[in-house]
């Protein structure tokens, strides 16, 4: 087996990976490894070619691919090795890592610091369980951006969209660009969980119909999709006898959520967060395996990539530390932990000293949506900080930044709620 | 006669649904809805002359990939996007093509251009 040394392996060339190989690059660590899977760097933001990327971290709007390209351009002036067409298939909690490709074989890689960075994968029709035949045209909206963004190739002609988030909607406005026929875009929910934008220029702009608190309860067809039967659903989520209708279609795209890639973390130890779905972490990314950290869509769904950057950043940046002689502990761990409508905190808990450091970003998601809220930081019945914000939805991840100086040393847990403001 | 018009405000993520009252010569008598300043402006706009960037591909010749993403480098007119994606469909590119090349010059007389997204190196 071919044997190879490296201070820092970074599983995973999305952008991540790219933002994290960076940081731990200009931190001061020179032999970083890239292995990524595809046959070029840059990940799932290579099939996103619309626009609406970037305005938070680089101050204007990009595409998917341009703002890919960027981190691209920074990892390879810096000279960070990468391999492609390299698949990771596993990490030991000693972090060696063991990959292939057609080059090299078998990889086996000593690793003194492992990164995760391998992204999410989406929900198909089995975990979300639909009736009925299993003709060809039900896809995920994922798989179908790829195809007609990347490989020229239309699904279908009359479109059926469930689920009513981002790429769902985004996938509605390109179908119908390419020609397609979208007959509707069906959401369980009472509410979307897509950017009011994108409702408007993805739905309206073309008169394509979202129905609420609808859902696909069968499916028809023998080789190939022929209709779908819809019915309405009651507040719990169950279709409503008599309410049943048919639309004809040759393709429904699948848009019903993400899950993070973990199982490479599973098997190397790495704690999971029940609601998350990944890893979790201390605020510097780190896992509960020393050495190994996890950022982007791997330890939680992001909406935005900028924050997947900033996020990697700070994993880079620690894992550049912990290579450089360690990490210093608090006395006292601190415990991140949500409270009233906040679904998830990451992350789940506050551990190092660093000395530079001025703020620490909690990111988080609501459960429901509200309006006119005020978001509380308290540590035990103390309130610390708070802030308002018109909206808050699940579909949009919050940030809350906590300035390094409010975290004492006799601290042992933060929490965060979600409440009308003026309560 | 007047005549309402029902926009949905996206400059900020309240996402307010702001009615317009429109007389017969099309001038706007009235604006309801809107929960702040902004919301005036955007509807505003939006009603006289609502614009969008076009996200789409263009097909390419010998490239690592059969399609580039290309982009309209300002917002065009949203009544043209359709015209616009058929005059997309009949470029093709030859590889390599670099992020930032202008695919169409001044598409449909608005003045704004057609870029690539990526580069895209030979196969
Ligand atoms: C279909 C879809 C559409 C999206 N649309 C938007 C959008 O419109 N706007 C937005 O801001 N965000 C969007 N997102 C969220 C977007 O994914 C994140 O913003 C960002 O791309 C996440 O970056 P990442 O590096 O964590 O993951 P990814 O971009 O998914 O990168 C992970 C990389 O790891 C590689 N990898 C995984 N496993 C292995 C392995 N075992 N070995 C080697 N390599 C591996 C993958 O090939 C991939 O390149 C979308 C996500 C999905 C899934
Ligand atoms: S009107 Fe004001 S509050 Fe309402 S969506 Fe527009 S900018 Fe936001």
């Amino acid at each position: 087996m071919n044997k190879q040394e490296y201070e820092l392996v970074v599983v995973g060339g999305g952008p991540a990976g790219l933002a994290a190989a960076q940081e731990a690059y200009d931190q001061g660590v020179r032999d970083i490894l890239i292995l990524e899977r595809d046959f070029e760097l840059g990940g799932i933001l290579q099939q996103c070619i619309h626009n609406g990327f970037g305005l938070h971290y680089f101050g204007e709007e990009l595409t998917g691919p341009e703002y890919a390209q960027q981190f691209m351009e920074n990892v390879r002036e810096r000279g960070v090795d990468i391999k492609l067409d390299t698949m990771v298939l596993e990490v030991t909690p000693e972090k060696d890592v063991y990959a292939i490709n057609s080059d090299d074989g078998m990889l086996y890689i000593d690793a003194e610091a492992v990164i995760l960075a391998m992204g999410c994968r989406e929900r198909t029709r089995e975990a979300i369980d639909i009736p009925g035949t299993r003709p060809a045209g039900v896809y995920s909206a994922g798989t179908a951006q790829r195809y007609v963004n990347m490989e020229q190739w239309i699904p279908g002609e009359k479109v059926v969209i469930l689920g009513s988030g981002d790429i769902g909607l985004i996938m509605a406005r390109r179908m119908h660009l390419e020609g397609a026929e979208v007959e509707a875009v069906l959401e369980i929910m009472p509410f979307s969980g897509g950017l009011v934008r994108n409702i408007v220029q993805c739905l309206d702009d073309f008169d394509i119909p979202l129905r609420m608190q609808q859902t696909v309860t069968e499916i028809h067809g023998k080789d190939r999709l022929e209709a779908v039967t819809v019915a309405e659903v009651d507040e719990n989520m169950q279709p409503i006898p008599g309410t049943e209708y048919k639309i004809e279609c040759d393709t429904l795209l699948l848009s019903v959520g993400l899950i993070p890639e973990n199982e490479l973390s599973k098997d190397a130890g790495v704690k999971m967060h029940d609601v998350t779905g990944g890893p979790i972490v201390n605020e510097g990314r780190e896992t509960n395996i020393e050495g190994i950290f996890a950022c982007g869509n791997v330890l939680h769904v992001h909406d935005l990539v900028d924050w997947v950057t900033e996020e990697s950043l700070v994993a880079g940046k620690t894992a550049a530390n912990y290579l450089q002689g360690g990490i210093d502990k608090r006395e006292q761990e601190i415990e991140v932990n949500p409270g009233e409508n906040v679904g998830y905190i990451v992350p789940q808990k506050i551990t190092n000293d660093v000395e530079d450091r001025k703020l620490v970003d909690l990111y988080m998601r609501c459960k429901k949506p509200m309006e006119h809220v005020t978001i509380n930081l308290y540590s035990g019945d103390k309130k610390l900080l708070d802030k308002n914000e018109r909206r808050v939805e699940p579909g949009e991840m919050i940030t809350f930044p906590v300035p390094e100086q409010m975290i004492s040393d006799d601290m042992d847990s933060l929490k965060v709620d979600i409440v009308k403001e003026g309560e | 006669m007047s005549e309402t018009v029902e926009i949905t405000c996206i400059s900020c993520p309240m996402g307010c649904d702001v009615e317009l009252e429109v007389n017969e010569d099309d001038d706007i008598v009235d604006i309801d809805g809107n929960s702040c300043q902004a919301g005036i402006e955007y509807v505003k706009n939006e009603y006289r002359n609502p614009t969008r960037i076009l996200p789409t591909t263009a097909r390419v010749k010998g490239g690592v990939l059969p399609l580039v993403p290309v982009k309209t480098d300002e917002p065009m007119p949203k009544g043209l996007l359709d015209e616009a994606m058929e005059e997309i469909a009949k470029v093709e590119l030859e590889a390599p093509v670099e992020l930032g090349d202008v695919v169409i010059e001044n598409i449909l007389d608005t003045g704004v251009n057609i870029v690539a997204t990526r580069d895209l190196p030979k196969k």
